[in-house]
C-alpha cells in the first residue's frame, strides 16, 4: 500500500478542483446532496442582512440626493460659495452655514485635542495604575451624557458664565484683535466651540490611549534603559503613534461638525461670517435640526435635505481619513 | 480484513496548496489506527477529512471516502459528523454549559429534549469515558472547572453520547499529564471493542501501545501502513525506519 | 555645577513639568464633567416628585405637571429602535464573522464604520424622506427606525468582534458533534458570546435613548398622552430641547428634571443588563 505517485503540478491541481463533487457544487446539490439545508438558509439568511446594511447606506445617500433634486438643480455649486441664506426670499447659500461648521469644529479640536493627548499621556505613560480604571471611567461617563443635557447645561450654566465673566475679561484685555470685539451676548461662537470641545474631548482622548498603549512597551524600555527621562520616552512613543493621534483628531472632527443639539442650542443660530467669536453663528446640523419643521415650502425642504446630504458627504470623507491614519499606524507598528 | 473505511486517491487541498497526495487506505472495523509521521505531514489534516471537518476550515478535497461503502464526500456532512465522533488535540467543553448537558450537547441539540431520555444516556457515555465517578455528585457544574484530563474525558463522553461508528483522535493526550494519558490510553483500549478507532499521535510509544495498525505519513504521503508490530519492527521503508528509531522527526 | 550635571537636573525637571501638565490636563477633562453632574442633579432633584413620573405636561402657564407621557415615549421609541436594529445589527455582525471573510464582507465593514461616522441629524433627515414623506404625517414609527439605524453599526461591529473571540475549538466541537453549523452558531457560539454582544446592544440603546435631533421631525413631539406608533410621540429628550429654550422658568426647571430622570434611566438600562447577563456559573 505504498504510495509514491508524483505530485501533479499546482496549476493542474487547480482545475482538479474545480471538477470535485465537494465544491462548488450547483445550487440543486448544494441543497439536497453534500451540503446542510439548514446550513444552507442560515448563510442566505445573515448574508441577506449584511446586504441590507449595505443598502442602507447607498439608500441613505440617494434618498437625500433625490430629497436635493431641485434645490441642486437651482443652486448648483454655488449653494456651497452663495453667502445668502434667507429663506423668505428662497435664496439658499451655505457658505456662512459651512464656513460655521468648519469654524466651530476648528476651534474645538484646538483646545480639545492638546487636552487630549495629556489625558492619554496621563492614563497610559504616568498614572498608577489603580487611578487608571476609575479615570478611564470618568472619561467615558463624559460620553454617554446626551448631547441634549451638554445644550442644557450649556444654556443655563456655560452661556451666562461666558456673558458675565468670559467675554469682558477677554474684550478687555485682547479686545484689539478682532476675534474679541462686540456685544458679550453669551450665545455664539465662543459658547459652541466651548461645549464642542468638552464633548469630543472622550472620544479623541480615549483613541488617543489606545494609540499610545499599542506601541510596543520595549520602545520605552529601550529609551529607559538609554538613560532617557520619563519625558524622553514619552516623546519617542508620541513619535510611533503620530498617525494615529491625527486619525483619533479626525474621528474628534468628524464627531464636532455633526454633533447638532448643544450646539443649536448655544451658537445662536444666525447665519452670518463674523470674524468675532462673540457673534452667534450657525452650523449645517444646527440649521436642520432648527428650521427642519418650519421649513413649508419645497424649495426650502430641499435646500436642508442639501445641506444634509453635504454633512453627510463631508463626515464620510473625514471618517475614512481617519480610518486610513490608525490603520497606517497599526501596519507601521505591526500590531495587525 | 473487515474494511469499515476505505479511502481511495484522496486529495486533499488548502486553497492551491496540496496537503495530502493520494491517499488510499483501508481501516478495519473495531481496531485502532495509529496515524503517525513528523509535523506538517498532513495527519491530522488526514484525520480531518473523514467526518468532512477539514472544508470548514475552508479547505478542499477530492478522490472518495467510503464508510460501509456509502460515499462520505457525497452526503450531507452533519449527518457523517454524528456518524464519525472526533476528539480534539486541547479539551474544548463548551464553556457556557454544565457538565450534563456538555455531554447531552450532541443529543439536546439534534432535538432530544426530554432529560428522561437524556439522562440514562450522559450517565452510561460518562462511564464509558471513566468520568462517571468523579463527576457524578456535580453534574450541574460548569465544563470547564474540571482538570484538563477530566475535561479530555468528558469530551470523550459527549462525543460518545451521539453513538458515532468510528471516534477520531486527533492526539488526544497531547495536551495532557502522564497520568491522565495513561487513562486515555486504557480508554481506547475499552473502546475499542465497540467502535472503530482512529488515532493520530506525534508520540511512537503511544502508537506502539494502542494501536493495532499504523499508518506512517510524510510530506503528505502515506509512506507504509501496517500491523503495528511491523511498522515498529520491521518496517519495509526506509523512511519509516528513520522515523520509528527517532533519527528525524 | 559642571555643564552635564546641569544638563541633567535640566532634563529631569523638564520632565517633571511634562508630565505633571499632563496630570492637569486630566483634571480639567473631569471639571466639566463634575459641573455637569452637579448641575443636573441639584436642580433637577428640586423638580422631582411622584407628579413627574405619573403626570401629563401642564399647559404654558400652569405649573406642576409631570412627563409621564415622554418617559413612555422614550421607552418605547428605543423599543422600536431595538426591534430594528438588534436583528440586523447582531445578524449581519453574524455574517461578518461567519462568512464575511471576503471582498463583501469587507465592503460591509467599511460601510458601518461609514455608518457609525454619520451624524444622527442627517439620519433623521432619511428616516424623514423615507418614512414621514410617504405617510404624510410625522409618527414614533418614523424615530423609531432613525434610532434604529443608529444603533446598527454598534451592535453590528460588537457582535462580530465578540463573536471572533469564541475559540474555534468551540465551533469545532459543536460541528463534530453532528451539529449543524447554523445550531452550532445560534446555540453554542452566540450563547458564549452573548454577554459581550448585550453590552453592545446596551450601548446602542442607551446611545439610542439619549438621541434628540434624529427625532426633531420624526417623532416629532406630543403634549398628549399617545402610545399609537403611527401617531407623533413625546420623548424626554425633545422635551428637554423645548423646554430648555421656552422662557417659562417653570419649564426651564422642569427640563433639569427631565434630564436628571433621562440619565438615571439610561444607568438602570445599564444596571438591568449587568444583572441579567452575570454568570449561571460562580467561579471564572
Amino acid at each position: 500500500m505504498i504510495n509514491s505517485e508524483i505530485q501533479p503540478d499546482i496549476e493542474n491541481s487547480r482545475v482538479e478542483i474545480n471538477n470535485t463533487a465537494v465544491r462548488p457544487p450547483g445550487f440543486f446539490k448544494k441543497v439536497f446532496g453534500t451540503y446542510n439545508l439548514g446550513d444552507f438558509i442560515f448563510e442566505r439568511l445573515t448574508l441577506l442582512f449584511a446586504v441590507l446594511v449595505f443598502l442602507l447606506v447607498i439608500l441613505m445617500g440617494y434618498e437625500m440626493y433625490v430629497g436635493s433634486k431641485i434645490s441642486i438643480d437651482k443652486f448648483g455649486w454655488s449653494f456651497l460659495t452663495n453667502s445668502v441664506w434667507d429663506p423668505v426670499q428662497e435664496i439658499y447659500g451655505a457658505l456662512p452655514i459651512i464656513y460655521g461648521t468648519i469654524v466651530s469644529s476648528f476651534l474645538a479640536l484646538v483646545i480639545s485635542v492638546p487636552l487630549s493627548i495629556g489625558i492619554a499621556i496621563f492614563l497610559s505613560e504616568v498614572s498608577p495604575g489603580w487611578l487608571e480604571k476609575p479615570l478611564s471611567f470618568l472619561v467615558e461617563l463624559l460620553a454617554g451624557i446626551p448631547s441634549v443635557v451638554y445644550g442644557l447645561w450649556g444654556i443655563f450654566v456655560l452661556v451666562p458664565w461666558i456673558r458675565t465673566d468670559v467675554e469682558p475679561f477677554l474684550s478687555e484685555h485682547l479686545g484689539f484683535l478682532p476675534f474679541f470685539r462686540g456685544a458679550p451676548y453669551g450665545f455664539g461662537m465662543l459658547a459652541a466651540v466651548l461645549i464642542l470641545a468638552i464633548m469630543i474631548l472622550p472620544i479623541v482622548s480615549s483613541i488617543s490611549r489606545d494609540i499610545l498603549r499599542s506601541v510596543p512597551q520595549s520602545q520605552r524600555e529601550a529609551a529607559l534603559a538609554l538613560g532617557a527621562t520619563r519625558w524622553q520616552s514619552t516623546k519617542i512613543v508620541l513619535k510611533d503613534a503620530k498617525s494615529g493621534i491625527l486619525g483619533a483628531t479626525m474621528l474628534g472632527l468628524g464627531r464636532a461638525v455633526g454633533e447638532t443639539m448643544a450646539v443649536t442650542m448655544v451658537i445662536g443660530n444666525r447665519a452670518v461670517i463674523s470674524p468675532s467669536l462673540f457673534d452667534p453663528s450657525y452650523t449645517m446640523a444646527s440649521v436642520i435640526a432648527n428650521e427642519f419643521t418650519e421649513a413649508t415650502s419645497e424649495m426650502y425642504l430641499s435646500a436642508l435635505i442639501q445641506l444634509a446630504l453635504v454633512l453627510f458627504v463631508l463626515t464620510i470623507i473625514i471618517n475614512a481619513m481617519a480610518k486610513l491614519l490608525v490603520w497606517s499606524m497599526e501596519r507601521k507598528l505591526g500590531t495587525r | 480484513m473487515d474494511t469499515k473505511i476505505s479511502v481511495k486517491n484522496l486529495d486533499a487541498f488548502y486553497g492551491k496548496n496540496k496537503v495530502l497526495k493520494n491517499i488510499s487506505i483501508d481501516i478495519p472495523r473495531n481496531k485502532v489506527v495509529a496515524i503517525i509521521g513528523p509535523s506538517g505531514c498532513g495527519k491530522s489534516t488526514f484525520l480531518r477529512c473523514l467526518n468532512r471537518m477539514h472544508e470548514v476550515v475552508g479547505g478542499t478535497i477530492t478522490g472518495s471516502i467510503l464508510v460501509d461503502g456509502e460515499d462520505l464526500t457525497k452526503t450531507d456532512p452533519v449527518l457523517i459528523r454524528k456518524r464519525l465522533g472526533m476528539v480534539f488535540q486541547k479539551p474544548n467543553p463548551f464553556p457556557t454549559m454544565s457538565i450534563f448537558n456538555n455531554v447531552a450537547a450532541g443529543l439536546r441539540f439534534n432535538g432530544v429534549r426530554n432529560k428522561k431520555v437524556l439522562a440514562p444516556i450522559v450517565e452510561k457515555s460518562l462511564k464509558q469515558a471513566a468520568l462517571w465517578d468523579e463527576v457524578k455528585d456535580n453534574l450541574e457544574d460548569s465544563g470547564v472547572n474540571i482538570s484538563g484530563g477530566q475535561q479530555q474525558r468528558l469530551c470523550i463522553a459527549r462525543t460518545l453520547a451521539v453513538d458515532p461508528e468510528v471516534i477520531l483522535m486527533d492526539e488526544p493526550a497531547s495536551a495532557l499529564d502522564p497520568i491522565s494519558t495513561s487513562k486515555i490510553e486504557e480508554l481506547i483500549f475499552e473502546l475499542k471493542k465497540n467502535y472503530t478507532i482512529v488515532i493520530v499521535t506525534h508520540n511512537m510509544q503511544q502508537a506502539a501501545r494502542v494501536s493495532d495498525f499504523t499508518a506512517f505519513f510524510y510530506m503528505g504521503e502515506l509512506i507504509e501502513y501496517d500491523k503495528t508490530t511491523k511498522i515498529f519492527t520491521n518496517p519495509a521503508n526506509k523512511k519509516t525506519e528513520e522515523y520509528v528509531t527517532g533519527r528525524f522527526g | 555645577m559642571n555643564p552635564s550635571k546641569f544638563f541633567h537636573v535640566k532634563r529631569k525637571i523638564t520632565s517633571a513639568v511634562m508630565m505633571s501638565l499632563s496630570l492637569v490636563a486630566t483634571l480639567i477633562a473631569v471639571i466639566p464633567l463634575i459641573l455637569i453632574f452637579y448641575y443636573t442633579i441639584s436642580k433637577g432633584i428640586t423638580y422631582l416628585n411622584i407628579d413627574f413620573f405619573v403626570a401629563m405636561p401642564k399647559p404654558v402657564g400652569e405649573s406642576g405637571g409631570g412627563m409621564a407621557n415622554a418617559i413612555v415615549g422614550t421607552l418605547m421609541l428605543i423599543g422600536i429602535g431595538g426591534a430594528i436594529g438588534i436583528p440586523v445589527g447582531v445578524m449581519s455582525g453574524t455574517y461578518l464573522s461567519e462568512f464575511g471573510n471576503n471582498k463583501f464582507g469587507a465592503t460591509v465593514r467599511f460601510l458601518t464604520d461609514v455608518l457609525s461616522g454619520v451624524p444622527s441629524i442627517v439620519v433623521g433627515v432619511v428616516a424623514y424622506t423615507l418614512v414621514v414623506v410617504p405617510m404624510k404625517h410625522f409618527s414614533a414609527f418614523a424615530g423609531g427606525i432613525a434610532l434604529g439605524i443608529l444603533m446598527i453599526p454598534t451592535i453590528t461591529r460588537t457582535t462580530e468582534e465578540m463573536i471572533k473571540l469564541v475559540p474555534h475549538s468551540i465551533r469545532e466541537a459543536g460541528l463534530a458533534l453532528g451539529i449543524p453549523k447554523w445550531k452550532t452558531t445560534i446555540l453554542i457560539v452566540l450563547k458564549t458570546a452573548w454577554k459581550g454582544i448585550a453590552t453592545g446592544i446596551l450601548l446602542g440603546l442607551s446611545r439610542a435613548a439619549g438621541e434628540t435631533a434624529p427625532l426633531l421631525f420624526t417623532a416629532l413631539g406630543n403634549r398628549f398622552w399617545s402610545t399609537n406608533v403611527m401617531q407623533p410621540m413625546a420623548s424626554l429628550t425633545v422635551y428637554i430641547y423645548d423646554y430648555a429654550k421656552s422662557p417659562f422658568e417653570d419649564w426651564n426647571n422642569q427640563a433639569w428634571t427631565a434630564a436628571l430622570v433621562l440619565i438615571i434611566m439610561i444607568s438602570m438600562l445599564s444596571l438591568l443588563f449587568r444583572i441579567i447577563t452575570r454568570s449561571k456559573f460562580k467561579t471564572k
